[in-house]
């Protein structure tokens, strides 16, 4: 079996298929169904039996790497470029196949966006090494 | 157990060696008491692990054998009550120790929870956590418990292990509140009371602290006959017993403002003016309140708002501005107050910036919603003034 992690971007990625502006600008009731879904497919997941981990990240994102002998580490916490990529979170999912992943991942894409619209956010799978 | 452990370390043996001798006696005493009970069942474990402590010592096949038994959490037992308690704590919350480690030799020691189960609480492999206890208990190897450990630091992590459950894990806040009991019994130190009261007040509040959906309801619009009346009573009991005492300190001021807010039949019958008297005594309790206690500052002017109005309030939060004004708290009670000031897009903008900070997601979930609601707030009234101001707003 299979496990692939199912990642969310704050940004990065292919372009949008459908631009939509920060959720705190979306109508109330648009942003309890979208939040609404996301525990749904937790809960769904586990009923599956393909649940493994779900774990959200926030924002602020630091690199760090080593300063050299006696020196402190080096810090870079931004600002980074916008178009680099920043992972906002995680399904892990243990399936029997990838085209399983494929189908969950299109299945939390549907996620309700402005207006209930499908977000049709990309999200990205990487499967995870035994 | 406590009390055997806690004899123990008044003979000065180091508590890993201590602990693991009791645990030895306990196997033991499995192991015989079925059939020859004892009369004087603690002196037996007393006895048997200070045998077992002077095995340990001489022999390297029963340090062996001590790291086998190691694996092994201790037993859930009757809990004994008094100074064992105390020096237990006092041991267990050494400030030489980091808090993460004090919180877990707490649990395990004077909780009596296994590893795992702490493990689990904190959502780390319980192999980590064996790996937390096992150091902290080197770390306390040579210490000894003679002289009085410091009562804020229990109390700290005390509060922390309640924190750490409070919401969803609430086992841990069931523990932090039994240890606190337990606390309370071995010392007459108000302060000890008081924090037992705080957290029973927050407690007796969790049932309304979330909707049917897990979504996160604030203290100003929970339903408050999902509060806990009893716990409220009693905690409000035993925070009276504590005033009386007339040593006043943060953990009993905390207290009198849950009790207040517990007090009100909804949160426009809050007592403000009360509460805003309370949390001046708090930030008079430090020399330097925007240094050493900027929470209090903060949430002062939250009570500053509801007294003064939240012109006012939103004046108090920029004494914090330079500690606190890249976190999620201070940007929360912003937000709240501007949103009071219905200067909503502020107040959105604001409510954004807290969640962008946010720590925990049912928070940030609870802050991205305030954020779209007064957005949608700050639409209506612009729609309403757009069109001459004749239609009234709902």
């Amino acid at each position: 079996m299979p496990k692939y992690l199912l990642l969310k971007h704050y940004r990065g990625g292919p372009p949008q298929h459908r631009p939509s502006p920060p959720m705190d600008q979306w109508a109330p009731e648009d942003v309890d169904a979208h939040m609404t879904f996301l525990h749904e497919v937790a809960r769904i997941l586990r009923e599956t039996g393909e649940f493994v981990d779900a774990q959200a990240l926030t924002p602020t994102q630091t690199w760090v790497r080593y300063g050299g002998p006696g020196a402190a580490p080096v810090i870079t916490d931004g600002p980074h470029p916008e178009t680099s990529d920043l992972v906002a979170g995680w399904y892990m999912i243990d399936v029997d196949s990838y085209e399983r992943a494929v189908e969950l991942a299109a299945f939390v894409s549907s996620e309700p966006g402005q207006g209930g619209e499908p977000l049709y956010e990309w999200i990205d799978i990487r499967e995870v090494m035994d | 157990m406590p009390k055997v452990l806690a004899g123990l370390l008044r003979h000065n043996e180091d508590f890993a060696a201590a602990e693991d001798a009791v645990q030895e006696a306990v196997i033991d005493a499995l192991r015989v008491w079925p059939d020859n009970p004892p009369n004087n069942p603690q002196a037996w474990l007393a006895s048997v692990a200070a045998r077992r402590l002077v095995d340990a010592r001489r022999s390297e096949s029963a340090r062996r054998r001590r790291e086998q038994h190691n694996a092994l959490g201790p037993m859930p037992g009757p809990t004994e009550q008094g100074d064992d308690t105390l020096l237990l704590l006092f041991c267990c919350c050494h400030p030489d120790l980091s808090p993460s480690s004090q919180v877990a030799l707490t649990l395990r020691a004077v909780g009596g929870l296994t590893t795992r189960e702490i493990a689990d609480a904190f959502f780390v492999p319980e192999a980590t956590m064996a790996q937390r206890i096992s150091r902290a208990k080197a770390m306390l190897r040579h210490s000894t418990f003679t002289a009085p450990g410091d009562l804020a630091v229990v109390l700290r992590v005390l509060s922390l292990i309640y924190h750490a459950g409070h919401g969803r894990r609430s086992d841990l806040a069931n523990d932090a509140i039994r240890l606190t009991r337990q606390l309370t019994l071995a010392t007459t130190e108000p302060e000890a009371r008081g924090l037992l009261a705080l957290l029973m007040l927050q407690h007796a509040r969790l049932p309304a602290r979330a909707d049917a959906n897990g979504q996160l309801v604030t203290l100003d619009e929970q339903d408050r006959r999902l509060w806990d009346s009893a716990e409220i009573a009693d905690g409000v009991a035993i925070l009276q017993a504590a005033l009386a005492e007339q040593r006043p300190g943060r953990y009993q001021i905390l207290a009198a403002i849950a009790a207040l807010h517990s007090d009100a039949e909804s949160s426009s019958e809050t007592d403000w003016s009360q509460i805003l008297q309370w949390y001046d005594d708090l930030v008079a309790l430090s020399a330097d309140p925007e240094r050493d206690d900027p929470a209090a500052v903060l949430n002062r002017a939250v009570a500053v708002g509801h007294v003064e109005g939240a012109v006012a309030g939103l004046a108090e939060t920029e004494r914090v501005a330079a500690v606190l004004g890249d976190r999620q708290q201070w940007f929360a009670v912003r937000a709240y107050l501007l949103e009071r000031a219905e200067d909503f897009v502020a107040a959105g903008d604001a409510y954004a910036a807290a969640a962008e900070r946010a720590k925990e997601v049912a928070e940030r979930d609870h802050l991205v919603r305030r954020a779209a609601r007064v957005r949608a707030l700050g639409r209506i009234r612009t729609c309403a003034y757009g069109s001459g101001g004749r239609r009234s707003i709902p």
